[in-house]
């Protein structure tokens, strides 16, 4: 028989873990109720298929594509630029570094990942975008090429360090036998290790995808606010997510329909994003059993 | 023809010397058995004879130890090109999660062999060396950690024996095993030692009374003794030696 | 040439690589950091810090931004701290294995990789909105502690799990009931790796920018707030504002205040990271 006082506590304690599950069921909820009032007004064959974005003009279209285009744009450059560098470093600090080197140089990767995003934004905007435009003709102020870079840099250490974690998952016997046989550590790293642990990678590479489409404050700064259906990164692009913070910035009534198209652009934000957040979990409990 | 020499063997990691001054040679086509209670050192020196100490960074070694005359601590020495002579095999198995085929291909393409009949000829010979041929030739492309792990440790030895070493080390290669895996191994052995040099670390008493032809005790860093098997399990001119394998410590 | 020596030259040039790459984010981060103390340096004096927004750059200071910082840094960890160390307790001690929490476990991995913004459209229909706080530091705060707890959770998990069990066995074993045992000897064993989970997830609040956008936070606010109630700009706020505007004026304001921000951040972090070395030196018995 458990005492009352130790029941109320273990309550209490459950509650708090409650709080969370409220959370994401307000999330659903609040991204549902608001866009189905959007969805009442614009056909969703004209959402998913209108190739032109203009809900804060007179002449009014809500097709999601150039937004969607301009997140896609901006997370593919990030990732072009965070998975060389993520995937090379993890590689390096696990099976090349002194200890001492590892030991030293986290503290400081970690640095990088707590710069806030809205730092990284002007860092785009000051240096990266007229460093790129002295040799690259045609780039304009604001472009998707400087804001994904910028992107990339940002996720790099979150990368590095979760594909570090899951290449030291992997157990030291699998090295010593390539090393017996005459592997050199480049061998061993690329054909055993980086194999073994290959799930354990893909995951790191989608949370950077995930947290890339998910980025505001760089693009807002430093990819524009013009919502173009393109692929050129040297063009001004908007994400989903800055269109949610150009209207947030400016004055518009609740209710209206520009006030539901942000849940409407949330709600496909919140897909995509727990699409990936899902298998990454699905892979990671995966090859957690693995080793265990 | 390769025989084995080390002289005045030290080997430190960082502050602590683990190996004392270590002389002894082994001869080709025999199987030296060392033994001795855990931390003697045994385990450690044997990973020095391909230097698979090398990546720990304390790591240091004095004196020689050659192999035909040649120091293999030298200066020119390429550690890869040694440990595709000197092979070894380890405690646990330990199968890369690829195929059965893919795990004894893996030391021929390290090499950058792409002769694909060559490898396949390779394989498969590998595998009946190590007596395992019968058991897996029909399931080449299925996983190696689908097989049992006495099945595991002889696909081990064919990835070994693969690159064609003149040496194989073995460090305790049965003791996660059951007993009827384990005499297989000892069987395999005693094949074995026709045409390659083996040195094996080992626990079991018994194991090296049964498949060595010499033996080396070891204790808290020192070679204690070094003979003949028939003489240090007969006739053991040492007291500590004596102790230990008529089990009063260990 | 041998496949070997090919090997071999590939081998020490990776190296060479891997070390390039690894140096690339900090030669970045130097880079940038030199960029900004050349712009925002010369800025900073004891005005910036205490004047009032302006619409004359050279008159305009930081006062209300940072006193707004202050304000939710402190309201974010007395609502964030309490809900996510016990939700953390319960997933650790009590909820091992029940059903409840596999839900809330598989919930928190999910909601830790949910945007930032989309937190900031939950915090204005339900905080602005619903309980009608108005664009208030209570409503940013509330929205910021949702955002954060997962992140609390996860490290008090983490911590309580590195203590060993037995010392859970020791206190069981002298008749302690469950709470007396987490209260005595698991929290204090594993405070030091909660300390450092939780500084770290504030210091991520701190340096939150979007959320707070699409709850309502103003960019332009004349006065320091007196209570919860009040609205509220934050200095990534004021970074943004100055940032969006194109005179250069403002962006050497811009990169005042990010000194004044990466500062904050920077200290939080390095406390944390010093707890959390002398806490792993301890926690290995």
């Amino acid at each position: 028989m458990k005492k009352p006082f130790e029941r109320f506590i273990e309550g209490g304690l459950a509650l708090s873990g409650v709080v969370t599950i409220l959370t994401t069921l307000a999330i659903i909820w609040v991204l549902l109720s608001e866009s189905w009032g959007f969805f009442r007004e614009v056909s969703i064959v004209s959402f998913l298929t209108d190739t032109e974005w203009t809900p804060l003009f007179t002449n009014k279209h809500y097709g999601i594509l150039p937004l969607l285009s301009g997140t896609v744009l901006t997370t593919l450059i990030a990732l072009l630029t965070a998975l060389p560098f993520g995937i090379t470093i993890s590689v390096y600090l696990s099976e090349y570094a002194p200890k001492k080197f590892r030991q030293s140089i986290k503290p400081a990767l970690e640095t990088l990942a707590a710069v806030p995003t809205v730092v990284y934004g002007f860092f785009a905007l000051t240096v990266v975008t007229p460093f790129l435009q002295s040799f690259i003709p045609g780039l304009s102020t604001f472009n998707a090429l400087s804001a994904g870079i910028v992107m990339g840099i940002m996720i790099i250490p979150l990368i590095a360090s979760m594909s570090e974690d899951a290449l030291r998952a992997v157990p030291k016997s699998l090295r010593e036998a390539s090393y017996g046989m005459g592997a050199t550590r480049f061998q061993t790293a690329f054909k055993v290790v980086v194999p073994a642990a290959s799930s354990g990678i893909i995951v790191s590479v989608i949370l950077g995808i995930s947290r890339a489409i998910g980025e505001t404050m760089v693009v807002a700064i430093a990819a524009g606010q013009q919502p173009t259906l393109t692929l050129d990164p040297r063009d001004a692009v908007e994400t989903i997510t800055a269109y949610i913070v150009q209207v947030s910035l400016g004055d518009v009534q609740h209710g209206s329909i520009e006030y539901k198209t942000i849940f409407a652009a949330g709600i496909s934000l919140f897909v995509f994003t727990f699409i990936l957040n899902h298998i990454s979990y699905r892979l990671k409990k995966k090859y957690q059993e693995q080793y265990e | 023809m390769k025989f084995i020499e080390a002289k005045d063997v030290n080997v430190y990691y960082g502050d602590n010397h683990v190996l004392h001054d270590i002389n002894l040679s082994m001869k080709e086509n025999t199987v030296t058995a060392f033994i001795g209670p855990s931390g003697c050192g045994k385990s450690t020196f044997l990973r020095t004879l391909n230097r698979m100490n090398d990546y720990i960074d304390t790591f240091r070694l004095t004196g020689k130890l050659e192999i035909d005359g040649k120091n293999i601590y030298g200066k020119k020495v390429k550690v890869e090109e040694l440990r595709q002579e000197v092979g070894m095999v380890f405690q646990k198995p330990n199968p890369f999660p690829k195929t059965i085929f893919e795990n004894v291909a893996y030391g021929l393409k390290i090499q950058g062999n792409k002769d694909k009949d060559f490898i396949e000829e390779r394989v498969e010979k590998s595998l009946k060396q190590s007596a395992l041929w019968g058991e897996v030739k029909d399931k080449l492309h299925n996983s190696a950690l689908s097989l049992s792990g006495g099945q595991q440790q002889r696909l081990c030895i064919a990835r070994t024996l693969a690159v064609k070493p003149t040496i194989i080390l073995m460090d305790e290669p049965a003791s996660a095993l059951d007993p009827i895996s384990t005499a297989k191994i000892e069987e395999l052995i005693s094949e074995l030692k026709a045409s390659y040099t083996i040195v094996i670390v080992t626990h079991n008493m018994q194991q090296a009374a049964r498949i060595s032809d010499r033996t080396a005790f070891f204790y808290l860093g020192n070679l204690i003794e070094y003979d003949k098997t028939t003489e240090i399990f007969t006739n053991p001119k040492n007291k500590q030696t004596e102790n230990y394998i008529t089990g009063r410590f260990g | 040439m041998s496949s070997l020596r090919i090997n071999r030259i590939i081998d020490k040039g990776f190296q060479y690589v891997g070390i390039f790459a690894t140096l690339f984010g900090l030669i970045m981060l130097a880079i940038f950091l030199f960029n900004i103390l050349g712009d925002g340096l010369s800025r900073i004096d004891w005005d910036f810090l205490t004047n009032l927004p302006s619409r004359r750059a050279s008159k305009a200071g930081i006062l209300t931004a940072w006193v707004g910082t202050v304000w939710i840094m402190i309201l974010t960890a007395l609502i964030a701290i309490p809900l996510g160390v016990s939700a953390g307790i319960y997933l650790q001690e009590y909820g091992t294995k029940n059903k409840l929490a596999t839900i809330i476990e598989v919930n928190i991995s999910n909601l830790a990789g949910v945007p930032s913004i989309i937190y900031g459209l939950l915090g204005l229909e339900i905080f602005v909105r619903l309980m009608n706080m108005g664009s208030s530091l209570l409503a940013g705060a509330c929205t910021l502690s949702l955002l954060i707890l997962p992140v609390i959770i996860v490290a008090t998990r983490e911590a309580m799990k590195a203590v060993p069990n037995s010392l859970r066995e020791a206190s069981y074993g002298m008749g302690a009931t469950k709470w007396q045992t987490t209260w005595y000897q698991i929290l204090p064993a594993a405070s030091g790796g909660i300390i450092t989970g939780v500084i770290l997830a504030l210091s991520r609040a701190v340096g939150e920018t979007a959320p707070l956008i699409v709850i309502g936070a103003l960019a332009y606010v004349p006065f320091v707030p007196q209570t919860p109630l009040d609205e509220f700009t934050v200095l990534p706020m004021q970074i943004f504002n100055w940032v969006s505007r194109p005179q250069k004026d403002f962006l050497e304001n811009g990169a005042a205040a990010i000194i004044v921000l990466l500062l904050i951040t920077f200290c939080m972090n390095g406390i944390a990271i010093y707890f959390r070395n002398k806490w792993q030196k301890k926690i290995n018995w």
